[in-house]
């Protein structure tokens, strides 16, 4: 598919990891530096910047007016999209979203939803007519692995970066004022992804890794430290000890993240 | 639109249709139903009726999708407009199009595709009717469709979901309980070497009520690849038994 | 040292089939001192070998198999056919011509066009080409009378029978000639439809029965009933 490894690298990164080495120096467990920047697109309500190692995402957060679901008449609504733009990597074609960007959106957006994150009751401006619908789009500027997690990193950076215009509702019309509120979130979901290569599981697996290893597992915890969103992807398979050992580690990670996040 | 539940379990501890938590839904399959399709097998789990074929291995059209050194899978998931209770469109969903990159890398797995380079192989599943869980009941029956195909296999793939209703795990969610529930988590097993090809979740769960969920899930779906196995015996057991009956 | 299976037992994709010092034969795989099944079909051991007659399956191309196939397009040197395998073959004007092939003087369709029905044999094959076709053989080349039967490639062996007896027997009861491609496409030519037919039934007869014991027998029998029912109706 992209820029195929050398056999001679894919047997350099699988030696290294039966050391528990990478490439890069780092253990089995460890993240890539983290940096994150918020606020750097005025024009959106909330932006994040995250680059985790190489890899690079934008999220822009809009905040709009719009209709409620009939089956949630008092809730704000919130849609996720991703965008994995061609200049992020060779492999990246212009055109629609493909199944790789869908999956990439609805797993963050799982993530966001299922924590229940932001506070969409207070999104509701008139029951049943009017709510903010918060727009999340995800750009990839640079693919250098792992999108998952950076993806998510920056979502959430982004959504605590957003203001909502003030307003007030008159005669049925919502009149804009001056001001704004930050989005009330309730929860700070994190996502940490593992690869699995030769039956070792290792955090934050980044470009080369990703195509050495068989299979990933993402998953998303919420302040708790509860699980609020799985998704294995890739083919291969995990067994249901390597799961559950995933889960102990990736809740461990999260932990760690957390920690280091200022939020 | 229907009125939300207020309890999903009752004081009995059966759950709206009657079962228990760790009761699976009725299962019906069978296969080899398509005269077209090289291999194909349809399965009602529950309220679901889904028909899933596959076609291959054969050359690839566009050629430049093949690879040199393997076979293709392709699979395309889909849901008749009337599936479901308000009519789905029938142009594919980012909810279809993300189900059929995960059911595709549930069957890849369990397929010998290193023995057909330059090929593919095409799986198409049509979901007749929906009552939560398809996802799960597609992968049962496309793995069959491949095996009906003749396509050398390490496994069948076999998949059920296990989820949280209430403050309960429980097995196999229908419809109802998968949206007013508090967790949903579908599974999909290659049962002879307990190999997990499908993973998923979405909703709140604690550490040990996940692991009690997976394990609930690999249980029940060491029950359906029972049925899996008779299915494709029966088939071919079928002649034998009316030979017997004539002499 | 255990096997886990009766002699011609059904067996799917994934059963464990046995553990130890046994070999993987054919349809079945090794992992971990393990042999499992890869397809749907009887299990059965030969000395250590673990084997399974696949009930389902599809040819792939051997060099030297004689197969029969239809030709799909006419291209610039030569024809693409049909041999009801993962990949399509090809026919080279060489082989067929016997002079130099010159593109501006020998119209191909000429020779072979789409829909044509051809006895051929697999002349080279391997992971990074189609299969290329020869008829440059007795025996082999474009088939103009007879009718077609498509079986399961497996039940190829099933129809010829042990030491050729059973497709002895048809030759022998429909008086027919039959050419079995090892692509599981039988071509049966009699000196009449009816023959034709009634050694097709009996062939499908093969396929669907192919798994229990006693067939040749069962066959025979079938064919002499249908002859007389035959002569009867011719009677009536």
């Amino acid at each position: 598919m992209s820029s195929l490894l050398t056999r001679v690298r894919l047997k350099q990164i699988e030696q290294l990891i039966e050391k528990a080495k990478r490439l890069d120096g780092r253990g089995l467990g460890d993240y890539r530096e983290i940096k994150i920047e918020q606020g750097l697109i005025e024009k959106a309500e909330g932006s994040a910047r995250v680059l985790l190692g190489k890899t690079e995402v934008l999220v822009g957060v809009k905040v709009e007016t719009g209709t409620p679901f009939p089956d949630t008449p008092n809730d704000g609504v919130l849609t996720v999209n991703a965008e994995l733009v061609p200049l992020a990597s060779p492999t990246f074609e212009p055109g629609p979203p493909d199944e790789n960007s869908i999956e990439l959106a609805r797993v963050v957006d799982r993530g966001i939803r299922e924590s229940k994150a932001i506070d969409t009751e207070k999104l509701c401006i008139e029951p049943g007519k009017k709510v903010f619908v918060v727009f999340v789009d995800i750009y990839v500027l640079n693919h250098d692995g792992n999108l998952i997690d950076a993806s998510a990193l920056a979502a959430v950076s982004a959504l605590l970066n957003t203001k909502m215009p003030n307003y007030e509702v008159k005669d049925g019309e919502v009149i804009i004022k001056q001001g704004y509120t930050p989005l009330p979130m309730k929860s700070h979901p994190i996502t940490v992804t593992l690869g699995k290569i030769n039956d070792k599981l290792i955090v934050d697996p980044w470009l080369e890794e990703e195509q050495v290893m068989d299979s990933r597992l993402s998953m998303a915890f919420n302040d708790e430290g509860n699980i609020c969103a799985i998704q294995k992807g890739g083919g291969g398979y995990f067994t249901q000890q390597q799961i559950l050992e995933g889960m102990k580690l990736a809740q461990e990670k999260a932990a760690e993240l957390r920690k280091k996040m200022d939020w | 639109m229907n009125e939300k539940p207020e309890k999903l379990i009752n004081k009995k501890g059966l759950r709206l249709d009657g079962r228990k938590p760790d009761e699976l839904r009725p299962v019906k399959i069978e296969v080899g139903i398509l005269s077209n399709a090289d291999g194909s097998a349809y399965i009602e789990h529950g309220k679901n009726k889904i028909l899933a074929a596959a076609f291959g291995p054969r050359e690839m059209h566009p050629k430049h999708l093949s690879l040199p050194d393997r076979m293709v899978l392709r699979c395309r998931y889909h849901m008749a407009p009337f599936s479901v209770e308000e009519r789905k469109s029938p142009a594919p969903s980012r909810r279809e199009i993300e189900l059929s990159k995960v059911i595709r890398e549930s069957l890849e797995p369990s397929v010998f595709v290193e023995y057909y380079p330059r090929t593919g192989v095409d799986i198409f599943i049509e979901v007749l009717q929906a009552d939560g869980g398809t996802r799960c009941a597609s992968i049962t029956a496309a793995s069959l469709a491949l095996a009906d195909a003749g396509i050398p296999m390490r496994d069948l793939v076999v998949a059920c979901a296990a989820g949280k209703v209430d403050d309960t795990v429980v097995l196999d969610l229908f419809d109802t309980e998968d949206k007013v529930g508090s967790a949903d988590v579908p599974l999909a097993l290659m049962p002879n070497l307990n190999a997990v090809t499908l993973l998923q979740m979405d909703g709140i769960l604690k550490p040990e009520e996940f692991e009690k969920a997976v394990n609930l899930a690999i249980e029940g779906c060491q029950k359906i690849y029972a049925l899996q196995k008779e299915a494709l015996k029966t088939k071919y057991m079928l002649i034998e038994q009316e030979e017997e009956v004539e002499e | 040292m255990p096997t886990y299976f009766e002699k011609k037992q059904l067996v799917t994709p994934g059963e464990l089939l046995a553990e130890g010092d046994y070999l993987a034969g054919n349809n079945t795989y090794a992992e971990d001192n393990k042999i499992y099944a890869q397809r749907i079909g009887l299990a059965d051991l030969d000395n250590k070998k673990v084997n399974v007659v696949a009930l389902r399956s599809f040819y792939f191309p051997k060099v030297g198999d004689v197969v029969i196939g239809t030709v799909l397009e006419v291209g610039f040197s030569g024809w693409t056919v049909d041999i009801k395998a993962p990949y399509t073959a090809l026919l080279r004007a060489s082989d067929v011509l016997s002079r130099p092939f010159k593109p501006q003087n020998d119209e191909l369709s000429q020779v072979l066009n789409g829909g044509d029905l051809i006895v051929a044999k697999i002349a080279s094959y391997d992971r990074a080409h189609d299969p290329q076709l020869t008829v440059g053989e007795p025996g082999l080349g474009k088939i103009t009378r007879g009718q077609i039967i498509k079986v399961t490639p497996s039940k190829i062996p099933r129809v010829i029978g042990r030491k050729g007896s059973m497709i002895s027997m048809i030759k022998q009861e429909t008086g027919c000639q039959i050419i079995l491609g090892l692509n599981g496409v039988i071509l049966v030519t009699g000196k009449n439809p009816e023959d034709e037919e009634l050694a097709m039934s009996a062939i499908q007869k093969i396929e669907e029965e192919s798994h229990t014991s006693g067939l040749t027998d069962r066959i025979t029998h079938f064919l002499k009933e249908e002859k007389t029912k035959r002569e009867e109706n011719k009677n009536e």
